[in-house]
């Protein structure tokens, strides 16, 4: 097995079984592990008390039994599948759970939490541009450290967030770095491969993260880079999953050369910047998120993001990952479209949903879409 | 004398609410500033400037329950908006689009031409827009979308979730912030400064319609009411449009007086039918508002309870930024399960209602994710029953007259139930 082989399984296997990652996490450190709901949760506060920030998307494939009569329907996939594993206690070795309230699902999900580990909420400012949205989001934050110093019985330092924030921004340095040498050897980093390491750093330390990551794209950058016959994307949405969907990408030459992914890319494309108050470098951080439908923005600036992404890379098109039920990229949509026609950039919507038995219907359109371009 | 002098209630919320519609449209006409706005944004500021507002949330009510709505929602799904999405959120979009294609062309869209041939008011396009996020966080995307189109300033007032009340000073001195910001966007629209002696004026007229609508909701309260419930759905439109205009005042006025004296009389709104009294909760089902209602009617249930009409009472002293920031910030959908548990709690106690029906609203996520939770635990604390049903407010789609009856047959029958329990138990 080749050196990059080694370490592409390694990470899948981590992407697969967050729960070992955290047991193996408290064997070597003997602390555990802290839960963070999607989206944009002051991530660097938690892993500064030296516990494991553990991503929580939801899961592919789960049968949702329970979470039907807490849930109605229409609430998203994710939350349907975040739901079921709470009620089945999936959750309760948690120490804490940080959730935001950024949509009307995320904000009632958060007073509904079920999982017998403690939940922090928090509310994001919306008027970003303004200074008074940083001092509120600074107070947001700290209320945010206080409990979860209540919680651990600890003390949570500026220096310790501040060095967690430098481990942080040198993992979204290199994750950026690793989409873009990706994007130049879709033939071993397939669709499936590349979502497997980028969702690895949502169960693992960032720091050593970083390392692997970086040991991959040293690993890559040794290998000739061979002219690609298929068809380059971009995805845009909150996530692409299962791995069935980006099989089906893959069966039909479809490489992954960029993401708009609120799972992916948008987890590490802004960095936090300097400054010496952490909790105002972090405020400072959201201010400065763009293109994001959970931010608001007056100039919806993410169609031509978007369509920068594509220009950039080369792509050939654009799929619109749509997560059933999320209100702020079903809202973008139409907008979207609009950018995308005007810029003249290809563009196939299919709809995502963790739950989902069979991507036949998927795989269809995605060929016919092959096909057309 | 006065234009509504002789007039009673429901005769001032029909003059009024025509008139709100036709003043907005003489002044676009005359070039004057028109305002769009979510239903309880802060109408204070505009007011005080002399700018004309509208409410699409309020436009939307009036085309789904004229029967208008059906073919306009599927033109905004043609743009690519989904089922799944706001209606109101889709009628008014689609809406704005026709205005376009008209001002555009000069020729009347099909669609648009059906609207008025139902009667149902026109809207002009507007030079400004707010939202305040207090109902639900889909207006920020809503507008975000009107913004981009018609290219109009689109004024904010971000009132982040209250996820723990009571409401921290932080979020209020942030809104406060937002509120300055507000004023200096108005002062640029305008290009003359902000009128703050009027602004007292108007929040002073704000808060006696307030007062006025509290009264006139609070007749509710009465055994048997002489409120018939499903006249909270009606002036509700009034308080939405013109919390800000004496003509809410005036009418609530009215109404409040109305009801005293058919109460002092001994008369209630279902003439000696009042057999059970139930809360409401969520939004109307405007396309069906005569089947719910007759339904509920047929049971000799009255809707007395309601947490609407309080989402509109925001009490502040005039003059008091911070205050005012708290009562939009405090706005009952705004607030946590707990909080919203004690407020609706408290509605079922003053009303008397010993049953409480729950709209699982499939446009409105804020209104309905929370349903479980909440029906639990207020029965748990008022130890009365509920139902729920599946509906939507405007989309006639998603409503089902049979579950509907059903729901609110067994409801009203646990009701009855309870009652003849607890007569037995005091004989």
């Amino acid at each position: 097995m080749s050196k990059i082989d080694t370490i592409l399984s390694q990470l899948d296997a981590i992407s697969k079984n967050p729960r070992k990652a955290m047991e193996d996490f408290k064997a070597k450190t003997g602390k555990g592990a802290i839960g963070i709901l999607p989206v944009y949760a002051p991530e660097e506060i938690a892993y500064a008390t030296g516990y494991l920030p553990m991503g929580i998307w939801g899961a592919t494939k789960k049968q949702i039994l329970k979470a039907t009569t807490n849930l109605p329907a229409f609430a998203c996939s994710i939350m349907q599948s975040i739901m079921e594993l709470e009620l089945n206690g999936t959750y309760d070795d948690l120490a804490a759970v940080i959730i935001s309230s950024p949509c009307d699902t995320l904000k009632c999900f958060g007073q509904k939490w079920k999982s017998k580990s403690p939940i922090i909420q928090f509310a994001h400012s919306q008027n970003r541009d303004m200074e008074a949205s940083n001092i509120y989001m600074v107070e947001e934050y700290k209320c945010i450290k206080t409990k979860l110093e209540e919680i651990l019985g600890i003390t949570i330092t500026d220096d310790a967030i501040n060095a967690a924030i430098d481990v942080y921004n040198e993992n979204r340095a290199v994750m950026r770095l690793f989409s873009d040498v990706a994007a130049m050897y879709p033939q071993i980093i397939t669709p499936v491969k590349r979502h497997a390491v980028i969702k690895a750093r949502q169960f693992m330390d960032k720091a050593e993260h970083t390392k692997v990551v970086r040991e991959l794209i040293c690993e890559l950058m040794q290998q000739p880079v061979v002219p690609f016959k298929g068809k380059k994307v971009v995805l845009t949405g909150i996530q692409a999953e299962p791995d069935e969907l980006l099989n089906i990408f893959e069966e039909f030459g479809i490489a992954v050369v960029a993401d708009d992914l609120a799972q992916e890319s948008r987890q590490f494309r802004t960095d936090v910047p300097s400054g010496n108050d952490p909790l105002y470098r972090l405020a400072r951080q959201w201010q400065n998120i763009t293109a994001c439908p959970l931010a608001i923005d007056r100039d919806k600036p993410r169609g031509k993001f978007i369509v920068d992404l594509v220009k950039e890379h080369g792509a050939d098109a654009v799929i619109v990952c749509m997560m059933k039920f999320c209100d702020p990229e079903e809202y973008d949509y139409p907008i979207l479209l609009e950018d995308f026609e005007k810029a003249n950039v290809k563009n196939l919507k299919i709809e995502i949903d963790q739950q989902s038995e069979s991507l036949e219907q998927i795989r269809t359109r995605v060929q016919s879409f092959v096909e057309m371009m | 004398m006065t234009e509504t002098e002789g007039m009673n209630a429901k005769q001032k919320l029909g003059y009024y609410t025509q008139k709100f519609y036709d003043d907005a449209m003489a002044a676009h006409d005359k070039g004057e500033f028109v305002c769009w706005s979510s239903s309880i944004a802060p109408s204070e500021f505009f007011r005080a400037m002399g700018i004309h507002i509208v409410y699409p949330e309020n436009h939307a009510a009036a085309v789904g329950a004229k029967h208008g709505a059906l073919e306009i929602l599927e033109l905004a799904e043609r743009k690519g908006y989904t089922m799944d999405n706001c209606s109101y959120s889709r009628i008014n979009l689609a809406y704005m689009d026709l205005l376009v294609e008209e001002k555009v062309t000069g020729k009347t869209p099909e669609a648009l031409a059906k609207l008025d041939e139902l009667k149902i008011p026109r809207i002009p396009l507007p030079d400004i827009i707010i939202i305040c996020n207090n109902i639900c966080e889909v207006l920020l995307k809503w507008y975000e979308n009107l913004a981009v189109t018609l290219k109009v300033p689109y004024i904010i007032i971000d009132v982040p979730y209250v996820h723990q009340w009571p409401i921290p000073q932080h979020s209020i001195d942030y809104v406060e912030a937002q509120f300055k910001r507000a004023i200096k966007q108005i002062e640029d629209l305008c290009g003359r400064p902000f009128d703050y002696e009027n602004f007292i004026k108007v929040q002073e007229q704000t808060q006696r319609s307030i007062a006025a609508w509290d009264k006139a909701m609070g007749m509710a309260s009465i055994v048997p009411s002489p409120l018939n419930g499903f006249d909270i759905f009606n002036f509700m439109a009034l308080i939405v449009c013109a919390r800000s205009d004496y003509a809410s005042e005036d009418t609530f006025t009215t109404l409040a007086n109305e009801l005293q004296e058919k109460a002092d009389a001994g008369i209630d709104a279902f003439k000696g039918g009042e057999k059970t009294r139930i809360a409401w909760e969520g939004i109307a089902v405007w396309p069906y508002l005569s089947h719910t209602y007759k339904a509920l009617k047929a049971l000799g249930s009255n809707m007395v309870g309601s947490t609407y009409p309080s989402a509109w009472s925001i009490h502040y002293e005039p003059g008091d930024l911070k205050a005012m920031a708290a009562g939009y910030i405090g706005c009952y959908y705004n607030t946590s399960l707990e909080r919203r548990v004690d407020v609706l709690s408290g509605v079922m106690e003053n009303t008397k209602c010993t049953g409480i029906l729950y709209h699982n609203n499939r446009s409105c996520k804020n209104m309905a994710i929370m349903n479980v939770e909440m029906a639990e635990m207020v029965r748990d604390r008022t130890k009365t029953p509920f139902a729920s049903f599946d509906g939507d407010q405007t989309d006639p789609r998603n409503f089902s007259e049979a579950q509907f009856d059903t729901r609110v047959e067994a409801l009203s029958e646990v009701m009855e139930q309870n009652m003849a329990n607890a007569e037995n138990q005091n004989a």
